[in-house]
Order: C-alpha cells, then structure tokens, then sequence
C-alpha cells in the first residue's frame, strides 16, 4: 500500500504547470488534492511518474460570477465551496451535492476540479454538475477550450482531456430568475459518506401558481457516465409535479440506465431502485421551492 | 528522488529530505518518531491517521509529505486539550485506542468551528473515522461534553 516512485513537481504558475503537462516523458498527472489519485496510487492502480501540484495556484481557486453564471476555479477545495454563499445561493444543486461527498477530512483536501476529472460514475459533484448542463474550460500551452460537461465525460474514469490539456474551470449556468427552486441530492450507499451505489440529483422551479418551470434531473452510479434524466424533465415541465405524476415521469429515466454487477449491488438491484431514487429527489427538491425558508 | 521539505509540526519548523513518495502519516511516525498518529488502511477509509492540517482535519495518509510543505501539521501529541482529553478518558470514550487519535482530531476540528454542536453534527463529524471496538456512544457522549465544557471555560475563562 505504498505509492511506487515518482517525481514531484510544484509550479509557480499555471503557464508552467501547462509547460509541464506539454513536455515529452514520464506520465505526468496533476494533483491538487489527491483524494482519488493518492489512493490509486497506493493500491498501485495508478502510476505516474511524476506529480505537478496544481494546489497553490491562486489563479485556479475560487468561487465567482462570470459567464452569465458561476464559475468554480477546478483547484476550489469542496469543504470551501461547502461554505460559499454564491454556491449555496445561485448553485443549490452543487451545494446539495457536496454534503455527501466523502467526509470531513477528505472534503478538506478535495477539489471540485479533481472530482470532476476524476470522473467517477457514481461521484457526486460530477452527477450535480451534469444534471446542472455545466460546461468545463480546459487550458494547454495549445491555448484553451471549453466544451460541454456531457462530452467531457465521456466514460467511468475516462475524460475527454489530452494528455497535455487540464481542467482549469467549471462553468455552472445561472438559475432562472423569477421561480422558486428547490434541489436535493438523495443516495443509496451502505453508510453515510461512503461511495454511492446509486446517487439522485434534482432540481426545480416553480412559478407562483406552484407549476414546474425547470427542472433539472439525474442518476449516477447506474451507467458509466451518470445520465440526464431528459425525458422525465419534458414530462414533467408545466404540470404541478405532483406525486404520481413524479413517480410516472421518473420510470422513463430506466431506458437510459446501463447498471453493472459489483461488490456494492446487483445491476437488477440498481436498475429497480434508480427511478424511485430520483422520485425521491425530486419530491425533496419541490419541498424546498414550495418552503423556501427550510 | 528525495526533496527538500519543511514543515511546522505542532509549532515547531521540521527541514528534512524526504522522497516524494512518503506519505505525511509515514514521515510524522518514521522520521520524526511522533507515533501518536496511527496509520490503519493506508488508503484513506478508516481515519486513524487524521491530523489538523492548517488548522483542520485531513487524512495524513492521502497526502505526501511534500505536499504539506511550508503548512502547519497538529498531530495528536500537539493538541494540548485538556478538556477533551479528559472528557473521554470520563466518559470511556476508548477501548483499543486504534481510532483515538483520529477521532480527538476529529473533535477538534468540529469543535473549532461548531462549539455548540448537535449529536447529528458529532456523528457527521466522526463519520469518517471508525472505531473497530463500535464504541460510538460513548465518543459522541465525550465530544459533547468537552462541548458543554469548553463553552463553560469560555464564559468563565
């Protein structure tokens, strides 16, 4: 259980972090908070041979207002934007998410960005950024690009980043103006913390007259990529989302689940539980719009 | 390839060598003999091996001790405290004592930032340390009663 040998490198920018990720040799990975990588490395799943630490770099940290929404720095620590009141006000959904999210101690190295990157089909962040239709920006000394969250993850554990591209932002969209939103994150795991089994994200808004305006669903943990519940979210727009009309809406989420078998739970298991799961979510999320002040 | 780290550990600068791959939870033990820390799955699950980090608790064996260079690490010999000491040796807040430390760490970290805490706040708190004795009860008791104790010290103090 002990990482096999690598070179560690801390740049003073990110234009040298690029420098770099761009130089032929080792297999470079970047590490800012190492809460995934640290233990792949140590059960020798991951190898690198050399480390650029991302952590101290200012330009990467951070919560702000840009791009007609939220802009989260990739380096952001989760325990930070747990505390953020932007986040918690103009990104409920994400805010939702983070509680679950490991624990205390891990939340406290962390990062958003590696949550992302790491890419993990039942993690958390990536489910309620997915659900949110973020987009991520990607920096190389190639110069940058930004694509959409659903064509960055492309696989469990797999990114659409080039070997010299990192994560530098993630792009959340502004909540609409004018409803009552209310977001929850609910999920299956054996005890609180733990990895999900299955994991739900929702988000809706509600007009005066309590009827569905925005809606934003997802399932993680039943296929590689957690899945945009796109169909339910049509469903259920302009009607009061009421409980059958949920419970109905939430079943067309099945068609687009591809559960596996694991140690955690069966692939039919996961499949029964997932619309349910969101259902749940759901219902908590429209409490929320419907008593703003809870 | 070793490199050169200095660290604050429990208030004191540490400047050594060290290889990158070293984690902080085998440099604190092996290089500098402070074996308070206990190091349990090596793949950050069980939480023994906490220790505040700038202040809050990390899991020292997700982190390489380079990492920690130019920040401040408390282990559990530097937390002088002792009210919560106290409170679980009272409260029989341990059995083997494989989690303890993690867990006053734990206790520490909640009770800086949340002094009036809830018993659901103690236990999301302990959440990621476990006690292989299951002795739960009797840690959430200790923390709150160095709780009540600490806010009492405050007023008095």
């Amino acid at each position: 259980m002990k990482a096999a040998p690598f070179e560690y490198v801390r740049p003073a920018s990110l234009a040298d972090a690029l420098e770099l990720l761009a130089e032929p040799g080792p297999e470079t990975r970047i590490i800012a908070g190492g809460q995934s990588l640290v233990p792949m490395m140590a059960m020798r799943l991951a190898r690198p041979g050399r480390l650029v630490d991302i952590a101290g770099l200012d330009a990467l940290a951070g919560i702000g207002r840009g791009d007609g929404g939220i802009v989260v720095g990739a380096a952001t620590v989760q325990a930070e934007a747990e505390r953020s009141p932007l986040l918690a006000a103009e990104a409920p959904l994400l805010a939702a998410a983070l509680p679950h999210v490991g624990h205390v101690q891990t939340r406290n190295r962390g990062t958003i960005g590696g949550s992302v990157a790491h890419c993990d089909p039942a993690a958390e962040i990536l489910l309620a950024a997915l659900a949110m239709r973020a987009e991520v920006e990607l920096a190389s000394v190639r110069g940058p690009r930004r694509l959409a969250l659903r064509d960055f993850a492309v696989g469990a554990m797999m990114t659409a980043a080039e070997d010299d591209e990192m994560l530098v932002r993630v792009l959340l969209p502004a909540r609409p103006a004018g409803l009552a939103i209310g977001a929850a994150v609910r999920e299956v795991s054996a005890r609180a913390g733990d990895f999900a089994v299955l994991a739900a994200a929702a988000e809706i808004g509600l007009d005066e007259d309590g009827v569905c305006r925005h809606l934003r669903l997802a399932v993680g943990g039943a296929s590689p990529v957690p899945v945009t519940a796109e169909a339910a979210e049509r469903a259920l727009l302009g009607t009061r989302a009421d409980t059958d009309a949920v419970r109905e809406a939430t079943r067309l989420v099945a068609p687009l689940l591809e559960p596996w078998d694991d140690q955690r739970a069966s692939a039919s298991y996961r499949r029964r539980v997932a619309p349910g799961l969101l259902a749940r979510a759901l219902e908590t999320a429209a409490e929320r719009a419907r008593s703003p002040e809870e | 390839m070793p490199v050169p780290v200095t660290i604050s550990v429990n208030g004191r600068a540490v400047s050594d060598t060290v290889e990158p791959r070293v984690t902080l939870v085998d440099f604190l033990r092996d290089r500098l003999g402070l074996t308070g820390t206990h190091v349990g799955c090596e793949q950050g699950v069980c939480g023994a091996c906490s220790v505040l980090l700038d202040g809050v608790p990390v899991r020292s064996c997700l982190l390489f001790a380079v990492q920690a260079g130019n920040r401040s690490v408390t282990t559990v010999e530097g937390l002088d405290d002792a009210i919560l000491l106290d409170a679980f040796e009272e409260t029989h807040a341990m059995q083997c004592g494989y989690c303890t430390p993690g867990m006053l760490i734990a206790a520490r970290g909640l009770l800086s930032d949340t002094p009036d805490p809830s018993e659901d706040d103690i236990r999301e708190a302990i959440s990621g340390t476990l006690c292989r004795c299951t002795g739960y009860v009797q840690i959430v008791e200790a923390i709150a009663l160095a709780a009540t104790r600490l806010r009492q010290d405050e007023r008095h103090g």
